[in-house]
């Protein structure tokens, strides 16, 4: 990692560094523009603007191995609608990207020789982005790739990995092949990779932003974000949906849609009557949003599902059902304790799991593949 | 010389695919295609809300987002008798379209592409004669001789570091890669300009379902997409006009750079015409419903199907003949035996039986899929594009006439040359220009719609699960990117008894039935010439020829719920 120089504090990019990227054909407004939208999103002041252009310098490109398990390829199709930078930008000058069955030229045994170069030319140095659940019930073969388990792919790949990012709600905790009643034994990276160092990004998918801050952080401050009790980093998951939502005053006003297509909700009411998650949901929606920030589910009149929760798919249905009704619901005060309880709910719920989990891996796997870090 | 090989993975897909093929003197004489993944969200599904099983079944696949939710609605409508607002109809009408516009783009140019392009030829070639070719073809304005050069120093950069990222270890040089430098450039060129579009027209997905992938705005019975020229948080004229400029870009596109490029490159590789023909059956159940309420009869692409390879006759499409089978796939059904069950009778209770992993090869002789065979009264079926395209042709249909005979023209061959990996491939250039030049009439009738005042957007009638019988079922139809789609659900008592999903891929990827027929993977190998064993490039030109996706291909479910039973171990 470079170091950052003392006068870069003041946020300027240096010239020199300017000149180099243009040199590789990348125009110097497109770079700042890149660099204050990363710095935004981190929450970080623009006085390091200066410190994480350097740290995105292009010829340290960090190697990445990108693996999917049981995912749907939703979390790559995000990052291939990434704006700062683009799909382009990342592969040809940020990263470089060594291994993702889904863009990779390569096929077959030489795809497997790629990676494995990665794994032996930058043990401990490359980065790993996990996609998708990995199943730990039939011996591992409910997902094998190249006749080798998911188990044993992610071990390898995450156990020798810098850092490893879990991308979408499937890695990060199992995502939807672990709704009940987890007919595949489907588990999360940290689960699986109990010594590897994870962060989660879930979402379904993740927002592309928020995977380009976490690895700008990560090459900035050579170390991954702080995070949340779920894993989660705090630029991105640490405000409730609820306080951020652009319906928020409705919601204080007492002004609900009651169907969809009525007159409240074509206004823009607070969705709440119609089963939305926001006031338990913890996510920068509301101020990233998606695809160029377009656009998000409620600003597009359908309630929040709590997709960036672990076990949305069972502790957020039905999910046009109300949330639990409170006496002197509509007053603000309450809504914040709905949040409260429910953050409180899904804290048991992470912790059940985990130990549920630890049962389930110990029916099928060795003692020593089921550590659980408690 | 008679060699078994694998590829797995095979890359630049959706999922987990792997092809085994035993390749005799330079031709494939055998082929196993094998989803080497499995999920189970039909078993996640039982038991819950009828009304959130799209969300469930959207998760199926992130690259064909929205396909999901489309069939899952309609099945659940089609069960409880649910006519959905004619606003609902245009808005999915148009989600949709741009779902298969965008996909057929980045399935040319980013994942079907290189298996006809050397991006390393590309550093040779002469920028000013690569002008003079795009040029040649298209009016396409991003054409000059500096354009090309700062493509081909900016790739050329990219090389020298020494760090190909993606682009490393690939078939790069290999013999039957046959274009010269300045198509292979230009082809970059717009591989990287696609890179760039495709986030850009999607964007309508954001407007009207709040997010690509997996947009949130389906409804059972609607879309939750308010309509409201008078309100500032619904979809009005300021929002119309933003849809319009990005389907004018979308068009444009296919119009003036993907077909003029599908063209090109596909004069080069004619002879990938009489290569890669299958099983000459073609299903589509037909989609895009031209009015309110309009049933199979008033489609944009109509239904129909085709056997034996013979466009004289386009024969009607009846669910109920559907049936799928398990006798090479890791499931097995309580009965036991190898007969093929309808969806509505539908099971999937696991049995893998294949080598434990770490494995170097399938024992193909026996079960060796996670994806099951459904047929067609007994038939394997081919579906996507080329399907949906065929019986569109055969038809009669104007639209679809006028393309093809344009393409075939253009490539001076006759309607046989469709039935091969290089027509799979054309036929979703097709597809994808009758989409790209439709969408806007849609967005013309919600316009005219919002400007008569008709701003309904859900059928709230059935909304409330009391209003529901306690048993009801229904099928749900779509025409995916890449094929027939359907969804078949049992409701009891306001909760789902049964869910099962056909999906495209697991017509096309499915394994052997119980009388030995192929899939039309495994059908369309046979007699692919493999020039080096070590780098089957021709195999992924035939696999990649089908758009696989394989996250949908397996999931499916048993009603009963059963108990995931214990799997042998071996």
């Amino acid at each position: 990692m470079q170091n950052p120089t003392p006068e870069m504090h003041d946020g300027a990019v240096s010239e020199e560094l300017l000149l180099r990227w243009e040199a590789r054909g990348l125009e110097r407004r497109t770079f700042l523009k890149f660099c204050s939208a990363i710095t935004a999103t981190l929450a970080l002041p623009m006085t390091m603007m200066g410190r994480i252009a350097e740290a995105i310098e292009g010829d340290q490109r960090p190697p990445v191995i990108w693996v999917e398990f049981q995912g749907c390829t939703g979390d790559s199709e995000a990052f291939l609608r990434a704006n700062q930078p683009t799909a382009a930008e990342i592969i040809l000058d940020y990263l470089s990207i060594d291994y993702h069955e889904t863009i990779m030229a390569a096929a077959g045994h030489q795809a497997e020789a790629a990676k494995h170069h990665t794994l032996s030319q930058y043990q401990g140095q490359y980065i790993a982005v996990v996609e998708g659940s990995i199943p730990t019930a039939a011996d591992g073969a409910y997902c094998t790739i190249a006749g080798r388990s998911a188990v044993d792919i992610a071990r390898e790949v995450c156990g020798q990995a810098a850092a490893t990012i879990a991308v979408g709600s499937c890695s990060s905790y199992g995502g939807i092949p672990a709704a009940a009643p987890n007919p595949t034994g489907a588990a999360s990276v940290a689960e699986v990779v109990p010594g590897a160092t994870v962060i989660n990004l879930p979402g379904c998918p993740l927002n592309a932003d928020n995977l380009t801050a976490t690895i700008v952080h990560y090459l900035t401050f050579n170390r991954l974000p702080a995070t949340d009790a779920f894993g989660r980093p705090k630029f991105a998951y640490g405000k409730r949906i609820h306080d951020n939502c652009e319906r928020r005053s409705h919601f204080d006003a007492g002004q609900y849609a009651e169907g969809f297509g009525d007159p409240g909700h074509r206004q823009g009411w607070c969705l709440y009557k119609l089963g939305c998650k926001g006031p338990e949901t913890f996510h920068n929606c509301p101020t990233v949003r998606y695809n160029e920030g377009s656009s998000w589910p409620i600003q597009a009149g359908h309630g929040c599902i709590g997709c960036s929760q672990p076990f949305f798919w069972d502790t957020m249905t039905p999910f046009y059902g109300r949330l639990p009704t409170v006496p002197g619901f509509g007053v603000e005060s309450t809504a914040d304790k709905i949040g409260l309880g429910l953050t409180a709910a899904t804290g048991v719920a992470f912790a059940a799991h985990a130990v549920a989990s630890s049962f389930r891996k110990g029916d099928k796997l060795e003692a020593d593949q089921v550590v659980k870090e408690d | 010389m008679s060699r078994k090989i694998a590829v797995d993975p095979v890359t630049r897909i959706e999922g987990h695919l792997r092809i085994e093929a035993q390749v005799e003197n330079g031709r494939i004489v055998n082929a196993w295609s094998s989803s080497t993944a499995f999920r189970g969200i039909e078993t996640i599904l039982k038991g819950r809300d009828p009304r959130d099983a799209h969300h469930f079944t959207q998760r199926f696949c992130g690259v064909c987002t929205t396909v999901h939710s489309m069939a899952s609605i309609r099945a659940v409508e089609d069960a409880l008798g649910i006519q959905v607002p004619d606003n609902a109809r245009l808005i999915r009408n148009l989600i949709m379209a741009i779902q298969n516009v965008q996909d057929h783009v980045i399935h040319f140019y980013h994942l079907h592409a290189l298996d006809w392009v050397d991006i390393t030829s590309a550093l040779r070639a002469d920028p000013q004669k690569t002008a003079q070719l795009a040029q040649s073809v298209s009016n396409w304005p991003l054409s000059s001789a500096p354009y090309f050069k700062g493509i081909q120093e900016r790739v050329g950069a990219f090389v020298g570091t020494g760090r190909l990222g993606p682009f490393a270890n690939a078939y790069w040089g290999h013999s039957a890669y046959r274009l010269p430098p300045e198509a292979n450039l230009m082809a970059v060129a717009h591989y990287l300009e696609a890179l760039e579009w495709q986030k850009d027209v999607i964007k309508i997905h954001a407007i009207l379902g709040s997010k690509n992938p997996h947009p949130q705005t389906f409804l059972v019975g609607g879309m939750s997409i308010p309509v409201d020229p008078d309100s500032q948080n619904a979809l009005n004229a300021d929002k119309l006009a933003l849809i319009g400029s990005l389907l004018k870009k979308a068009r444009l596109f296919v119009e003036q750079v993907y077909i003029p490029d599908l063209l090109a490159i596909a004069s080069f590789y004619k002879d990938w015409a009489g290569i890669g023909g299958g099983v000459g059956n073609f299903l589509s159940y037909g989609d895009f419903p031209m009015r309110s309420g309009s049933r199979s009869d008033d489609l944009y692409f109509p239904r129909g199907r085709i056997e034996g390879n013979d466009l004289s006759r386009v024969l009607p499409v009846d669910e109920s003949e559907i049936t799928e089978e398990v006798t090479n796939s890791w499931y097995r059904y309580s009965d036991g035996g190898n007969q093929g069950k309808h969806p509505y009778q539908g099971e999937t209770e696991p049995f893998y039986t294949g080598p434990k992993p770490p494995y170097d090869f399938l024992e193909t002789e026996q079960k060796y899929s996670w994806v099951k065979s459904p047929r067609y009264q007994n038939q394997p079926m081919e579906v996507g594009p080329l399907a949906r395209v065929l019986v569109a042709y055969a038809s009669g249909h104007k639209d679809a006439t006028a393309i093809v005979n344009h393409v075939l023209k253009t490539l001076g061959v006759g309607p046989e040359a469709l039935f091969s990996t290089l027509g799979r491939t054309a036929a979703r250039g097709v597809d994808c220009l009758m989409l790209a030049q439709k969408a806007e009439f849609w967005l013309q009738e919600l316009t005219d719609n919002m400007g008569r005042g008709v701003l309904e957007v859900h059928n709230r009638e059935r909304w409330d699960p009391s209003s529901w019988p306690r048993e009801a079922r229904g099928f749900g139809y779509h025409e995916a990117p890449r094929g027939a789609l359907g969804h078949w659900i049992r409701i009891e008592d306001g909760a789902i008894a049964n869910y099962q999903a056909v999906v495209p891929s697991t017509w096309n990827a499915g394994p052997r039935d119980a009388r030995g027929q192929m899939g039309p993977y495994e059908a369309a190998l046979i007699g692919t010439p493999v020039a080096d064993e070590e780098q089957p490039l021709e195999i992924l030109r035939t696999i990649h020829s089908f758009d696989p996706c394989l996250a949908c291909a397996v999931h499916v479910l048993d009603g009963r719920g059963h108990e995931i039973i214990k799997v042998r171990a071996l």
